[in-house]
């Protein structure tokens, strides 16, 4: 089936460097200017993807995690939100100076995304093979029988069953986990380089979410792409990254290989984190908090933004922002990440 | 979105009020407050109001003295606005034909609120059969044009030659009343639909409280809202409709003064003298405008999506 | 034999499906459909299951916000559903309920003091009038929020904080038991261990018994002493935590557990996956036999006829209530009994307190600040019962919708 693909598909204009790196975010800044002030989505964000690699992206609600997911995308509304300085390069190319018509015609072919609401994602009107299609219409210039040929190919490699009786229903017609198959059918209708997969499961029960995370794997395998999760859940992440990335107050304050982040995190925001999920594994376990709350975007914290719920704190965690530096075989933003590290 | 976007907002401004409480309504005074529409109708309306109450405050001139030397005559030191057919000074007559149209205004949107709210809660509240046969009531009436029904109305009680001044007014209101509330009452009745399955509701059910104090402090204040809105904009509406059937001879007729009467009567004249007819139309759709645009900027303050 | 609280016997619960142009009843959805089990004083039962299982309308059943299609429940000596008027009033003192949404459980237009104080003032004779502010702020104080927030609002807190307004609101009468109905589902995760750590500490305090409703089984573990599981409106296991966790006999409860993420990258590719194939059939037109048949990997032809009873069967060790014919325990979880290990105080806190260095500074969460809206759609998703008829035209395949007011 994938040969199929390849075959029909345009050759493409984007080539990943030597190293097979795709995509570099470079101290990206996002802001949103709201009544209530300037709130600090991403302030300065590095990161980058190679081919076949799966980058989780941690973090709880207003962490930057889905802003960022939405930048490198191209689809923040701006207004309100506006990108002071930074760099989103796609095979050395700049995303952010580049033209919109450019990038619009990058969506879907080089880069693509799912999104955690498949249903409100799916237009209610049309059937869900027509929506498929849309892509092949759009970016191939197919006609309408040959695009609804291609639906029903994707959706027998998502493995949605009788996917050519299925191909003109409408999306309510489908249920929640078959809804995110075909969202995921359609971001990779064109063979994208990289995907991007915005809380993919987080609307779904865990035994379809078992399936959907199997599922996307099995794609990444298959085609090489680089994988950006967005995530709030570690057992997920623990699952199926190579990398992690985690945000906290619109910051990477922790990047590491998957082992590490796990076994020896170096952030204590991570070791917090990590203490205060209950495991399935696991038989009287303490759960500890972290306590308090993440900041308010629009009032960051002076020095490290974690300083007013870290337990370690000291005074020059209150005026100095911790750079994200080197420590062992990852990456900490922590006056004190040795000592998180070893102790 | 345009005041979002200036972000004239220093970072840390929001932070005056700490620890303050603030409820949802005044949150929705302060985007009033900073809204400049919302100024301009409630200062229109506050002057309407005045005329209303207190005509003699804006004129020493008695609106039911012609004078049959001085008919149509243009605006002038003497008479502002002119005189109309009758000598009448126009000035005098528009400010007192206020009073019609606020008085059937007001009242109009209270009751409509009143009876339209109260049908609405029951059938959204109670649902089943109740909601049914109130939903169907609501549809017929629903199925009226107002103007119709006020012009069916008022033609099979017609107005004695000296009818009560509010004799006629209230019989304006009810027609407008039983006309009037099915829109209130399907807007009530789909936002308590809304509020209703809400947690805090099931709550207050958990804790075993009455219908009654269920609607009161939990349903009510939640649902409200919309309807204010839509009542006052319907006062606009309202104030329309009475001056129709005024200009039809069914409503207000002589000798009361009303802004629908002065209409007619300057009809007779257009094309000569459209003076008669500019400042009595003119304040009507001031009077019109200023309850809509209020409305308006009611309903941008209680709205949060439009924050 | 444990002394037993509440009772459930053969709850059932059927909504009416209406079709045609004359509004006729064509069918039933079974959103619980012959559900029986024990609560005993002071415990926690867990009750775990997907969407549209039927655990929150159990939930509302046992509340009597939902009232059963048939069925006893036995609290405390009484039953139930025969109450009516001011016993049951009096009834609901003992039984309360704390919701899964914090963002449409509190009202919003009620200050926290009024929200708090409400219990009080429909049952006037539990406090006095003079004594409601302290008592509220007792109350306050006891969920560890800032006795002194009693006049703020609820769109003035975060969500960890609205949950525990939503708590002190359900121990407020001194209840016996408190059904939880997924309480902290819609928390972020380093805010739900503090409301974990709270709930625990109240029951603890109050000696209140919880029913426990969530589908995230590993915080059911963390809480429960007993477990129920259940399925298509049926409870397919249940037992002690031990036992359901570690000596699972119901292919369903092996599949939900090995379904499972563990935060353990070392365990990647080396638990043991069940998939299931298919989706959740619909509970308006649920499988003859066994209801998971459809779906089991053990399925055989009797499954299909013979409708498995929930009652002990062996299970390894000694024997825990199961409805599957072919029960067997199998290891799914392998698990380490952490009882005894410290956890290190430096970078968390097994304190209940919230200290709340943000919330004083500003009304506004950081959530609320601006529309990423990052969890706002999940909570949407899975907010109410799922498991109430929406469409009677839909396809089998589809899980029902929210099923709203009649014609919106």
């Amino acid at each position: 089936m994938t040969t199929t693909t390849t075959s029909s598909a345009p050759v493409s204009d984007y080539k990943p460097d030597a190293d097979g790196r795709l995509l570099e975010v470079d101290d990206l800044h996002v802001e949103f200017h709201t009544q209530e002030g300037v709130a600090k989505a991403i302030n300065g964000v590095s990161f980058d993807l190679h081919q076949g690699e799966t980058l989780a992206i941690l973090g709880e609600s207003g962490s930057g995690k889905s802003v960022t997911a939405q930048a490198v995308m191209g689809i923040l509304d701006m207004p309100p939100a506006v990108i002071p300085s930074g760099a989103i390069r796609y095979c050395g190319q700049d995303l952010l100076t580049m033209p919109e018509e450019q990038r619009r015609k990058m969506r879907g072919p080089e880069i693509s995304m799912i999104f955690q609401d498949a249903l409100s994602s799916l237009n209610p009107t049309f059937p869900v093979g027509w929506q498929i299609g849309e892509m092949f219409r759009q970016h191939r210039g197919m006609n309408k029988s040959d695009a609804y040929a291609q639906a029903v190919r994707l959706m027998e490699r998502v493995a949605i069953p009788a996917a050519k009786e299925r191909v003109k229903q409408y999306p309510h017609q489908f249920s929640g986990g078959m809804r995110q198959r075909i969202m995921i059918a359609m971001a990779i209708a064109l063979d994208p380089a990289v995907l991007i997969a915005d809380e993919p499961t987080t609307a779904l029960d865990v035994t379809v979410q078992a399936q959907i995370m199997a599922l996307l794997a099995e794609l990444q395998e298959e085609r090489q792409m680089g994988l950006i999760l967005i995530t709030h859940d570690l057992g997920v992440v623990a699952d199926v990254a190579d990398r992690a990335a985690v945000m906290y107050a619109g910051r990477i304050v922790a990047k590491a290989g998957i082992d590490d982040l796990y076994a020896r995190p170096a952030h204590p925001y991570t070791r917090g984190l990590l203490e205060s999920i209950p495991r399935l594994d696991q038989k009287g376990q303490t759960l500890a908090a972290i306590g308090g709350l993440p900041p308010n975007l629009t009032r960051i914290p002076a020095g490290c933004a974690f300083n007013p719920r870290c337990r370690m704190a000291q005074d020059v965690c209150r005026t100095d922002v911790p750079a994200l530096r080197d420590v062992g075989q990852q990456k900490s933003a922590c006056h004190f990440a040795e000592e998180v590290l070893n102790g | 979105m345009t005041d979002t976007i200036a972000a004239t907002v220093a970072p840390g401004a929001a932070g005056d009020d700490v620890g303050e409480a603030r409820s949802l309504t005044q949150d929705a005074w302060r985007s009033l407050k900073k809204n400049k529409m919302f100024w301009i109708s409630v200062a229109l309306i506050g002057v309407f109001v005045l005329m209303a109450i207190w005509p003699s405050l804006f004129t020493s001139k008695d609106p039911g003295f012609g004078d049959i030397n001085n008919v149509r005559a243009t605006p002038s030191a003497e008479h502002w606005f002119g005189t109309d057919t009758q000598g009448y000074d126009i000035y005098a007559r528009t400010i007192y034909g206020a009073r019609a149209s606020i008085i059937v205004g007001i009242l109009a949107s209270l009751t409509t609120l009143l009876l339209g709210g109260v049908l609405g809660v029951l059938a959204g509240f109670y649902g089943g059969w109740l909601d049914a046969l109130l939903s169907r009531i609501t549809d017929i009436f629903y199925a009226i044009p107002l103007i119709l029904g006020g012009i069916l109305f008022m033609a099979s009680f017609p107005n004695g030659a000296n009818s009560n001044y509010f004799v006629v007014v209230g019989k304006v209101v009810l027609v407008l009343t039983v006309f009037g509330w099915p829109t209130i009452a399907r807007l009530m009745r789909s936002s308590v639909l809304q509020v209703k399955p809400n947690e805090y509701v099931l709550a207050a059910r958990a804790l075993g409280a009455s219908p009654w104090r269920i609607i009161r402090s939990h349903i009510l204040p939640n649902a409200l809202a919309p309807a204010i809105v839509v009542a006052t904009i319907n006062l606009g509406v309202f104030i329309v409709v009475e001056a129709t059937l005024s200009f039809l001879g069914i409503g207000l007729t002589p000798p009361a003064i009303s802004w629908g009467v002065a209409i007619s009567d300057a009809l007779n004249a257009i094309r000569t003298y459209p003076h008669i007819l500019l400042f009595p139309s003119l304040f009507l759709s001031l009077a019109v405008l200023a309850f809509i645009l209020l409305g308006d900027a009611v309903r941008d303050a209680f709205d949060p999506k439009s924050r | 034999m444990a002394d037993v609280i509440l009772k459930a016997d053969d709850l059932f619960k059927h909504y009416p499906i209406k079709g045609g142009v004359l509004r006729r009843t064509v069918g039933h959805v079974r959103a619980v459909d012959g559900v029986s089990f024990e609560l005993n004083r002071g415990e926690t039962l867990g009750i775990v299951g997907e969407s549209g299982c039927g655990k929150s309308t159990l939930g509302r059943v046992l509340m009597r916000l939902e009232e059963p299609t048939s069925g006893t429940v036995n609290f405390d000596g009484v039953d139930m559903f025969s109450q009516s008027g001011s016993t049951m009033r009096k009834l609901r003192r003992d039984i309360q309920i704390v919701f899964q949404d914090p963002y449409t459980s509190l009202n919003p237009r009620k200050t926290v003091g009024d929200i708090i104080a409400e219990p009080f003032e429909i049952h006037p004779d539990v406090v006095p009038k003079g004594g409601r502010k302290k008592a509220v702020q007792e109350l306050l104080e006891m969920v560890g929020l800032n006795p002194e927030h009693i006049n703020r609002y609820p769109h003035q807190f975060s969500g960890g904080q609205r949950q525990r307004i939503g708590i002190a609101r359900g121990i407020a009468l001194r209840p016996k038991v408190l059904i939880c109905d997924e309480p902290v589902s819609a928390l972020d995760v380093s805010v739900q261990a503090q409301v974990i750590n709270l709930m625990e500490k109240l029951q603890d305090e109050l000696g209140l018994s919880y029913i426990f409703i969530a589908h995230d089984l590993s915080v059911v573990r963390h809480i429960s002493d007993r477990v129920g599981v259940m399925y298509l409106g049926r409870m397919v296991e249940l037992g002690t935590e031990e036992e359901i966790y570690q000596r699972p006999t119901h292919p369903y409860t092996q599949a939900l557990l090995s379904a499972v993420p563990v935060p353990d990258p070392t365990m990647r590719g080396k638990r043991e996956q069940i998939v299931l194939t298919g989706d959740v059939p619909s509970p308006a037109n649920p499988p003859s036999g066994c209801r998971f048949h459809t779906r089991c990997f053990k399925a055989q032809d009797r499954c299909k006829v013979d409708d498995p009873e929930l009652i002990a069967r062996p299970d390894g060790v000694a024997e825990h209530r199961s409805a599957c014919l072919f029960a067997e325990p199998r290891v799914i979880v392998e698990t380490t009994d952490v009882t005894d290990v410290e956890h290190d105080s430096r970078f968390a806190t097994t304190e209940v307190v919230d200290f709340d260095d943000f919330a004083d500074d500003s009304g506004l969460m950081p959530a609320d600040a601006f529309a990423t809206a990052d969890r706002s759609q999940s909570v949407d998703e899975t907010e109410g019962p799922l498991d109430r008829p929406s469409n009677t035209h839909g396809p089998v395949d589809d899980e029902p919708l929210e099923k709203r007011g009649p014609r919106v």
